[in-house]
């Protein structure tokens, strides 16, 4: 009787683990759509404020095009980020390579509507290498819990894609360091 | 925005965590955030009119010392009133791996969360003991933030994942008052001293030694120390040359240890290693008082290589004597690090520091969601929602 009893028990306590784990899994989940969403969002708001830059006729021509075909490649490119990784990479290059310096970013800032612009972009470029850190670590944690032996035994994520981080150049030009 | 901050510790107490809260949020509420803390404390009446206590805090033995912190069912459900009534678009907590309201704020809440990690260090065994737990918490914050490499080292071990770096900064406008001390200004040059007397890696005695050799040129000088420590067995050390020239402050507030910069000719950071950044040295300098700093990483860094505060070769007496003669007897490279140490400074005030903060808020928030209380992802939520 009291082994009837033992395993009753400890069947409940592992139907219990189960379920606490799908929840967990679940949450994290969210967390990646969320952290996805987000992401796209930052980057839809630089490709745009770089846009913003290229159209003001405060750099030169060369420069304005430039950043103007790698931004709007970027945005005509359909899908989530995950889609436009070569694009987007695009256009931080541009970006490093157009307005790398301080003084390229010192001499935009020069006029009043040249600060303006370059506060917005050096906000969203901040913005986007955060958002992008955020969304790989939602991955991260996701994955973690996904590779368990039993969540995959007993298919707790359901019918949920494996969740993939984003690896895109992302780096800061040096004149929006600190700024 | 609308945020919700989380201080583990007491808020009637001095502290790291509980100044960088308050500073952060005086900086947030400047740039026309609406912010509420949340912080256990001894009393109801506190000078910051956006605190909510979250109770009386209990000293808990944790991690090798004693934190006043307060947890268990009242603080939950204190925890969960906040955020239910909080309306937050985000909430950010403080020291998350904590057995604090931190955690139980990452807890019971869902949505945009942020955590900053401050201290390091290494990974406990309660940690380990308490991983699963902690783990289901800590899967919920969306963006994390580490002041300090070490922190961010702390973080990876114990619970995995990344951060980004935004280190702490510094109140510039709080170091401007032009109180001095009692006793001052007083003729003949005087240098100041902050840290605790018995602690070696503070570098005390280094400075004593190198004393000896400053007080043959300057006589009439006088070192001011400021520190909690048995002081008598250094006052022993000092002998008859030094006793006179040296003055024991004991443990000071925040307004003394403004008025102790003012009043000091330089400051002197003798420290020999573990440090990780040197917020005090930016204290110092927006507080225009030359610093000399042993040339350790961190305080090279703050000081950019010597361009913004004179650097010594650390733990060498001798280093730091000829350093402090030479500054003492040229008062033009003392006018230049007073305007380099306040440019430099200024460079960590809090609002750069908040900007950086609110870049991460902006990264995390979704529009139209608000933080809610939550405990329906738990079985133990699933038990106590039901009670309700």
């Amino acid at each position: 009787m009291i082994w009837w009893i033992l395993g009753f028990l400890a069947l409940a306590l592992f139907a219990l683990y189960l379920s606490i784990t799908a929840g967990r899994l679940d949450r994290l989940h969210h967390r990646v759509e969320t952290a996805l969403a987000s992401l796209d969002a930052q980057l839809l708001r630089r490709s745009a404020a770089v846009l913003d830059v290229a159209s003001s006729g405060l750099v030169d021509p060369a420069s304005s095009l430039v950043l103007a075909d790698a931004a709007i490649a970027a945005r005509n490119q359909p899908g989530d980020p995950r889609d436009r990784v070569v694009e987007e990479s695009a256009v931080s290059a541009a970006l490093n390579l157009m307005l790398g310096s301080c003084d390229d970013v010192a001499a935009l800032s020069a006029t009043p509507r040249g600060a303006q612009l370059c506060d917005a972009l050096s906000g969203s470029v901040h913005r986007t290498a955060m958002s992008r850190r955020f969304y790989n670590d939602a991955v991260r944690a996701c994955k973690a819990v996904r590779s368990k032996r039993l969540v995959r035994l007993f298919r707790l994520a359901g019918s949920a894609p494996w969740p993939v981080t984003v690896e895109m150049d992302d780096s800061i030009p040096e004149g929006f360091r600190g700024r | 925005m609308r945020v919700g901050i989380v201080c583990p510790y007491d808020w009637s107490a001095p502290g790291g965590v509980k100044a960088h809260v308050r500073d952060l949020a005086d900086a947030l509420i400047e740039m026309g955030h609406e912010v509420s803390v949340l912080a256990p404390s001894e009393g109801d009446e506190l000078d910051e009119p956006y605190v909510v206590s979250a109770g009386k805090p209990v000293a808990v033995p944790y991690n090798g010392s004693v934190a006043r912190v307060n947890f268990g069912v009242v603080a939950a459900a204190r925890v969960r009133k906040w955020v239910k009534e909080g309306q937050f678009d985000v909430v950010h907590v403080h020291e998350p791996a904590s057995p604090t309201i931190a955690v139980l704020t990452c807890w019971v809440s869902d949505g945009p969360l942020v955590a900053t990690w401050h201290s390091s260090q290494d990974r406990s065994r309660a940690m380990s003991a308490a991983y699963y737990i902690l783990q289901t918490a800590m899967e919920k914050i969306d963006g994390r933030i580490a002041v300090s490499e070490k922190a961010r080292q702390t973080l990876v071990e114990n619970v995995g994942g990344d951060a980004v770096l935004i280190p702490n900064g510094v109140a510039c406008r709080n170091f401007e008052k032009p109180d001095l001390l009692e006793g001052f200004p007083r003729t003949g040059p005087t240098l100041l001293f902050l840290g605790r007397i018995d602690e070696p890696r503070k570098g005390l005695p280094i400075l004593l030694e190198a004393l000896r050799a400053v007080v043959e040129v300057h006589p009439d000088l006088l070192l001011l120390v400021a520190g909690p420590g048995d002081n008598e067995e250094v006052q022993e050390e000092l002998g008859p040359e030094l006793a006179e020239r040296v003055a024991f402050l004991g443990l000071i507030s925040e307004a003394e240890k403004v008025a102790a910069f003012k009043s000091a000719d330089i400051y002197i950071a003798p420290n020999t290693g573990g440090e990780s950044f040197g917020i005090v040295l930016l204290e110092s300098m927006a507080a225009g008082t030359p610093v000399i700093a042993s040339d350790i990483e961190a305080f090279s860094l703050v000081l950019e290589n010597g361009s913004a505060g004179a650097l010594f070769e650390n733990e060498n007496p001798k280093s730091l004597s000829n350093s402090i003669i030479d500054l003492l007897d040229d008062p033009i490279e003392q006018g230049r690090l007073i305007e380099e140490g306040i440019r430099r400074a200024f460079e960590f005030d809090w609002s750069s520091v908040a900007r950086d903060v609110v870049r991460v808020y902006e990264s995390v928030i979704q529009p139209g969601v608000k933080v809610q209380a939550d405990f329906s992802g738990q079985f133990l939520g699933r038990i106590s929602g039901r009670s309700e």
